[in-house]
């Protein structure tokens, strides 16, 4: 196995264990940077020498004994997340030159932990997107097949974690994009709790949904991560400590919208979803399977989001005047612009109370759905995507059709709970996910279901593959 | 007069905390060097994120509970959106439906009252200044201002007068220095005001009707002009008396005056046109989602209520019945804080040696005493002292009032008669004697002595 493929776990035991140095991981990921980021486009901006420095500095840290999270582990951060002295585009040609003055939060504490920041991965510009074609420097490719979209908006981070280029991607999920890109590219996908995780330096899509999670290759690494980047922070009034009470797997109950299954999904991505069930309710000894709990105002999901989250781009976008920084507002591209126009639109006297008041009604609708199930059940299984991953260029003429594509995600950021996107296994060779949903702070038990699930398939015959680049 | 005055009044008051709204800049920026107290919230860079300042929220629920005002206990701040270049962040933080504080009122000399709609929190924005760099003119941006607390006073149209605003100006201003959380000095931008001003016909008050009409029930005029710039209370007397004498010439002309925003131009003495407002701004008002909404528990608001210290009006009113003042005394030591806490100070010392509350409040109006320059008790010792001084003469006085006596036995003899206007011209020729200044009314009680 090459360097650049371990899990966090294995790395930290290999470099606990001198089996390998920092800087023989970070060469072996920026070797794979190399050979594939021509053909991906996953990385924006390779940091090769401060992270070799870094990976130095971490060698002598390890070499004193000195133990952290995250020592010497390579990582790359979605660029939306400020870097201080690193270029932090936002994936948007307003801001090609931009260089932060400070870090964000959770880059101090990646960076605290004893990362190595390896490079900032591509997105859809501003976050806006489900694909990674609306990024200004060009789409992303999915590792699985080229001609096929990654999903977004963290579309290089989830790819860089999925083609071996880093050890742990971070990313952001304002309505499903890191469990969809996870989904597409057959790798773990974290969207914590709002207000787990600091948003503060992470460029604001949609303040009330931006959750600020991470792609690593198993739900163990997703569950260490986490617990680097989550807590307190005093630049982020939105942060709440809090833990879900944990139970032993056998008295966990899962529910299951029947809606999920019957609506609108792809055959194959049914199938697989279909067998994914069965694994809980035979393979993991969880007897509370509950088929049929309801969420009754999910399909006003869509519509109820694609009103609050314009509105609050439309507002979080207008800093950029081009006077203090960046380029001026010309250089936005067609989905931001459209996006700040329907935004301003649905916020104007006169259709406030009929759009995002409303909107903001359905939401609490939205969130006693939630509240109501999980009187019933501790976490409810559900679909990511309504279909596998599909063809660049298929969906970039029909915004429309392009929203459809985060109908089932989106509701977890209008109800501020967490989701984890893990495998199920592929398509045609494409991948295909599932989330595990869970009420708010409930991290912990969706780590464990997840683990439970990984363990109990982990002899399956797609787990062994790999993508070929 | 032919129209009513309806004047109603937004002010503004820079908060005097350490640190700004948002963020953790100092918020002094009085010449200070442009753009040194900055970071990236009150710069407005991607990704800042705002944490509101607990002092700042405090005070303005002091100012509003102060101004009589309720505290809902459910609270939140929205974003105000609009482009500006002195607006990082293209938005504002305000409050917009749900204010800290409601209902208030200012009571004037005359027992009217002003009504106060509203007083809410918001962020202050950067400076610009425009000038010429060589030869070619260009604005600046100094972001040294920007996050500053700000807490914004609405009252309801009830004023007349400009001499009405001009008295609640200078009551706010001394309730707000009471409260010592702002400077509150015009001059130098920390009270801003914007008067809106509008004339409606006199008929409008119900015929008969003695008593003053609450605003609710009165037709306000279809029109108003909001007038800005104004940095004195000079000035906003000035400029509220020419719009009105403007409004009224348009309206004798039988034309309605234009909605719009004037600026007060001290130079012209006028009110200049700056913007028509064809209709209302749209600021896109919603709720701010990087900060949670604020609940105040009762216990919260007893808490702030008790660290109110006695406000104007009831220390005005106290000093009057426990010092025996008169309302000219009583005001002018109860104008500041540190006036009338020296001066209770030196009534206690007083007390222990004999000089009484209105020895000390003369001494104090009269002589022009800088109170931050002296202590109490060193202010009785030279009350004490003035007074030995005199004690000390009253031989040398005791010897003019017996020559004079002697010289005027005609004036003695008139006085005896029943003439009181003798004795007053004895007294002048005492004084006239005498080199130094002295109380006439002390000399009136010896000289009346003497005679009898």
């Amino acid at each position: 196995m090459k360097l650049n493929e371990l899990t966090i776990k294995q790395a930290r035991e290999g470099l606990k264990t001198k089996k390998f140095s920092s800087v023989e991981l970070t060469k072996a990921c920026l070797e794979q940077i190399k050979k594939h980021n021509k053909s991906l486009n996953a990385f924006i901006t390779v940091t090769e020498k401060e992270a070799l420095e870094q990976a130095k500095a971490a060698d002598e840290l390890i070499s004193s004994g000195q133990d952290l999270p995250l020592l010497g582990i390579p990582i790359a951060l979605k660029d939306l997340f400020s870097t201080k002295g690193i270029k932090t585009t936002a994936g948007s040609k307003v801001l090609e030159n931009y260089i932060p003055t400070y870090d964000a939060t959770v880059v101090r504490k990646l960076k605290d932990a004893g990362a190595i920041i390896i490079g900032k991965t591509n997105l859809d510009a501003w976050a806006h997107g489900s694909s990674g074609e609306n990024s200004d420097f060009g789409p992303t490719k999915n590792p699985w097949n080229k001609e096929y979209v990654p999903g977004g908006s963290s579309s290089g981070s989830a790819v860089s974690v999925a083609s071996d280029m880093c050890i742990a991607s971070t990313g952001t999920d304002t309505g499903g994009s890191i469990r969809l890109p996870a989904s597409f590219c057959n790798v773990v996908g974290l969207k914590p709790t709002y207000g787990r995780v600091s948003r503060y330096g992470i460029i604001a899509m949609a303040s009330s949904l931006d959750s600020i999670g991470h792609f690593t290759k198993t739900v163990e690494d997703s569950r260490l991560f986490l617990s680097v980047t989550a807590g307190k922070d005093s630049m982020d009034a939105t942060i709440l400590e809090k833990e879900y009470n944990a139970k032993p797997l056998n008295k966990i109950k899962i529910g299951v919208d029947p809606d999920f299954l019957s609506k609108s999904l792809e055959i194959e991505t049914h199938n697989l979803l279909a067998k994914a069930y069965n694994v809980f309710k035979n393979d993991l000894g969880i007897e509370d399977f509950i088929p049929d709990v309801s969420l009754p105002h999910q399909e006003y999901g869509i519509a109820c989001y694609y009103i609050i989250q314009p509105a609050e781009v439309s507002s979080n976008l207008a800093r950029y005047d081009g006077i203090r920084y960046g380029n001026d507002r010309s250089f936005f591209g067609d989905e931001a612009k459209r996006r700040i126009m329907l935004g301003t639109y649905t916020l104007s006297a006169g259709y406030y109370d009929a759009y995002y008041k409303r909107a903001m009604q359905v939401r609490t609708l939205i969130k006693q759905d939630f509240d109501t199930a999980f009187e019933k059940v501790d976490a409810i299984i559900a679909p990511v995507s309504p279909t596998p991953p599909w063809k660049i260029g298929e969906k970039v003429n029909d915004p429309l059709k392009m929203y459809l594509s985060d109908k089932f995600t989106v509701t977890a950021n209008l109800a501020g709970i967490p989701g984890l996107s893990i495998p199920i296994g592929l398509s045609n060779g494409l991948p295909v996910g599932m989330q595990i949903l869970g009420p708010q702070f409930s991290e912990g038990l969706l780590f464990q279901i997840g683990r439970a699930y990984e363990d109990a398939t982990k002899e399956e015959e797609w787990r062994k593959l790999k993508p070929k680049l | 007069m032919k129209y009513k005055p309806v004047i109603g009044l937004e002010v503004h008051v820079e908060l005097k905390t350490k640190s700004k709204m948002f963020c953790s800049c100092f918020a002094a920026y009085f010449g200070e060097k442009p753009n040194t107290n900055t970071c990236p919230v009150c710069l407005g860079l991607p990704g800042a994120l705002p944490v509101p300042n607990q002092k700042a929220i405090e005070w303005c629920v002091m100012i509003g509970l102060s101004l009589g005002c309720k505290i809902p206990p459910f609270s939140k701040f929205d974003r105000k959106n609009y482009f500006y270049p002195d607006l990082p962040k293209g938005y504002q933080i305000s409050q917009y439906d749900e204010p800290f504080c409601l209902n208030g009122t200012i009571t004037l000399k005359s027992g009217k009252k002003i009504g106060i709609r509203r007083v809410h929190m918001e962020e202050d924005t950067g400076k610009l200044l425009h000038e010429r760099i060589n030869g070619e003119k260009v604005s600046l941006i100094d972001f040294n201002r920007s996050g500053v607390p700000l807490v914004e006073i609405v009252t309801e149209p009830d004023f007349e007068s400009a001499k009405e605003v001009v008295e609640y100006l200078k009551k706010l201003q001394q309730i707000v220095r009471y409260l010592d959380v702002s400077d509150a000095d015009m001059e130098k931008g920390n009270m801003r005001l914007e008067p809106n001003i509008s004339l409606a016909r006199s008929t409008w008050q119900i015929a008969g009707s003695k008593s003053y009409e609450p605003h609710a029930t009165r037709h306000l005029p279809s029109y108003k002009v909001e007038v800005k710039n104004i940095n004195s209370f000079r000035f906003v007397e000035k400029a509220i008396e020419y719009e009105i004498k403007r409004q009224e010439e348009i309206l004798d002309s039988g034309k309605t005056p234009v909605q719009e925003t004037r600026g007060w131009d001290e130079k012209k003495g006028q009110t200049v046109s700056q913007r028509i407002k064809e209709e209302a701004n749209d600021y896109r008002y919603f709720p701010e989602p990087d900060i949670p909404p604020i609940r105040f528990t009762q216990d919260q608001i007893s808490e702030i209520k008790s660290q109110i210290g006695e406000l104007p009006d009831a220390k005005f009113e106290r000093f009057k019945k426990e010092f025996n003042l008169s309302d000219y005394d009583g005001e002018i030591l109860t104008r500041e804080k540190p006036m009338a806490e020296f001066f209770e100070e030196a009534v206690k010392v007083g007390k222990k040696h004999n000089v009484n509350p209105k020895q000390i409040a003369n001494f104090l109006i009269n002589r022009d005493v800088d109170v931050n320059a002296t202590l109490p008790a060193q202010l009785i010792q030279i009350i004490l002292n003035s007074t030995q001084t005199d004690q000390i003469d009253e031989k040398e006085l005791g010897k003019i009032i017996d020559k004079v006596l002697k010289e005027n036995l005609k004036a003695v003899s008139d006085y005896k008669n029943g003439k009181q206007n003798a004795i007053m011209f004895l007294i002048g020729q005492v004084m006239k004697n005498f080199k130094k200044r002295l109380d006439a009314s002390s000399i009136k009680n010896i000289l009346i002595s003497k005679i009898q």
